[in-house]
């Protein structure tokens, strides 16, 4: 069978990616946060968003998610414009992905059951028998089958972030998210939390993006990474690429220096002159 | 105080008022959906309503007791003390029942609710549903309203009939007013209009109420601090409307 007869959408070089931030910018009352930033996001993959705190990492993920619009520029998820869609077409979109939140979101007044459960009730009529079946399965993917009876207070941060991630995955999605997912984690969650992640690749094939600033972390898990700064991105590649870089943000970036492009100190008045007035 | 902020107030008060009215609207078209899920309803008439039980008890009774010590005292110098059934019915079901039941139901229920919402937009539980393709509004706002709109009606019933026990008690036990005639004047004057005024009013303070505590937690900022504004802002609203209310249904109730 020939696809002569469909119509050509996309080179099949794009056809490959399933985000795409086109010249993006965004700022918040008069800060600019992008400026013109372009990100892909290839199927399959996982794509690292690394970046010192503060340039609009997280916000990445909510114009992906469509919870922001940008002020300029295309966001196109499986290649439909967020832009030209109503509530509806953003809603049915984030059906096909998972979001990893930070501190987890968990859903404070139901246990952990009913909180992987949630998604599957609110959005399908499947049986209850059915319900349990699949939320039993993803709680085992992420080892905590037998906490579905503690509520969220009663776990720690990394149990709380793997029962968030079992929510995240209980719809199956394409494209899972994850904003900041090392932040605070003792080493063994840390590592569990890695595992996870890679497994959730490699396993189910769902195409992800982390959001992080552990540099290290992240080297050993994905495929491709961008390095934002200053609202753009100022390197892109694999994390070997990133580290050979000579750029100097890059250089200093990824080696954690103290001093480089990004000054140690925030901008102030001269020390000497400020030290020795005599009022404020 | 200068022309300017003083303009500055006005147009910041219209913009919340905007800003209240707006919500309630897209709140109402989630209404619908959410009585399908009576459920999540009932769970909210029990923690609003059922969880104010208490207070609501204890503030009827004592408010009943003090109008018919007061009434007593007052109606015994015109020697109509056998009046005193139809006073406390009266105040009680027309204004003391829904004003200080909405009054008490701002402070005990509207400041959980605001401070459960904001909680759940501080901790990002809002977004997360938002991005699990769940409409917050119809899940954690519509039944919270819903919830608050039913209870206010019935714990104002539960705050009169209480009411009305403890002006028995204080007029008829400690003060020796007739029972025949404390029990047979109230039912003689007061009229079912007198109980559709004290109804009516119940559901405007419900909606209000439930409303501004709903509106504000939604809304907070999400912070520690901004959720303790929301709380706060939510008792001074809902106190200042409840009594601007209460003065406009009451002119509208005398013809």
């Amino acid at each position: 069978m020939t696809n002569n007869d469909l119509p050509i959408i996309a080179s099949p070089a794009d056809d490959d990616v399933v985000v795409d931030v086109r010249d993006v910018s965004y700022g918040i009352e008069s800060r600019a946060i992008f400026s013109g930033l372009d990100v892909k996001v290839r199927r399959g993959r996982i794509t690292a968003i690394m970046g010192p705190s503060g340039t609009g990492k997280t916000t990445l993920l909510r114009l992906i998610t469509a919870q922001s619009a940008p002020s300029r520029g295309q966001v196109v998820v499986f290649g439909q414009d967020l832009a030209s869609l109503g509530t509806s077409g953003i809603y049915a979109l984030r059906r096909r992905m998972g979001m990893l939140f930070q501190n987890g979101a968990l859903l404070t007044d139901m246990d952990v059951f009913e909180n992987v459960a949630f998604p599957v009730r609110e959005n399908t009529d499947l049986p209850e028998p059915l319900i349990r079946r699949l939320v039993l399965t993803k709680l085992q993917a992420v080892g905590l089958r037998g906490a579905a009876e503690l509520m969220p207070s009663e776990l720690s941060g990394g149990m709380s972030r793997r029962v968030a991630l079992a929510r995240a995955i209980v719809m199956d999605p394409e494209i899972l998210l994850y904003d900041e997912p090392f932040v605070g984690l003792d080493p063994i969650s840390l590592g569990m939390i890695l595992r996870l992640i890679r497994q959730m690749n490699e396993a189910l094939g769902i195409t992800s993006i982390v959001v992080s600033h552990d540099v290290h972390e992240l080297s050993t898990i994905a495929h491709d990474s961008y390095l934002i700064s200053g609202g753009r991105v100022v390197a892109s590649g694999s994390p070997q690429e990133l580290a050979g870089s000579r750029d100097d943000v890059v250089h200093q970036f990824m080696t954690g220096a103290a001093e480089g492009p990004v000054p140690f100190h925030y901008p102030a008045p001269d020390y000497l002159p400020q030290l020795m007035a005599e009022k404020p | 105080m200068t022309g300017a902020s003083r303009g500055g107030y006005l147009t910041e008060g219209v913009r919340r008022f905007g800003a209240v009215f707006i919500f309630l609207l897209h709140l109402l078209v989630q209404c619908v959906p959410s009585l399908a899920r009576p459920r999540l309803i009932v769970n909210q008439v029990y923690n609003a309503g059922a969880r104010s039980l208490i207070i609501i008890m204890l503030s009827g009774f004592f408010v009943g007791a003090v109008l018919a010590l007061q009434g007593y005292t007052l109606l015994q110098r015109f020697g109509s003390e056998d009046a005193l059934g139809t006073a406390a019915a009266l105040g009680l079901l027309r204004e003391l029942g829904p004003v200080v039941t909405a009054l008490l139901f701002a402070g005990r229920a509207g400041t959980s609710l605001t401070s459960e919402i904001g909680l759940m937009r501080a901790t990002d539980q809002l977004t997360a549903m938002e991005v699990m393709a769940v409409n917050p509004l119809r899940y954690v706002a519509a039944p919270r309203f819903l919830g608050g709109v039913i209870a206010v009606p019935l714990l104002t019933a539960v705050f009169g009939i209480i009411g009305i026990f403890g002006a028995q008690l204080i007029g008829v036990q400690q003060m020796g007013v007739d029972k025949g005639s404390f029990w047979s004047q109230m039912q003689a004057a007061v009229e079912l209009r007198d109980v559709w005024e004290g109804i009516l009013k119940s559901i405007v303070f419900g909606v209000t109420c439930s409303l501004i505590a709903v509106h504000e937690g939604y809304n907070s900022e999400p912070t520690a601090a901004g959720v303790g504004l929301a709380t706060t802002r939510t008792v001074v609203a809902s106190s200042v409307l409840i009594l601007f209310f209460d003065l406009v249904l009451t002119a509208a109730f005398l013809d």
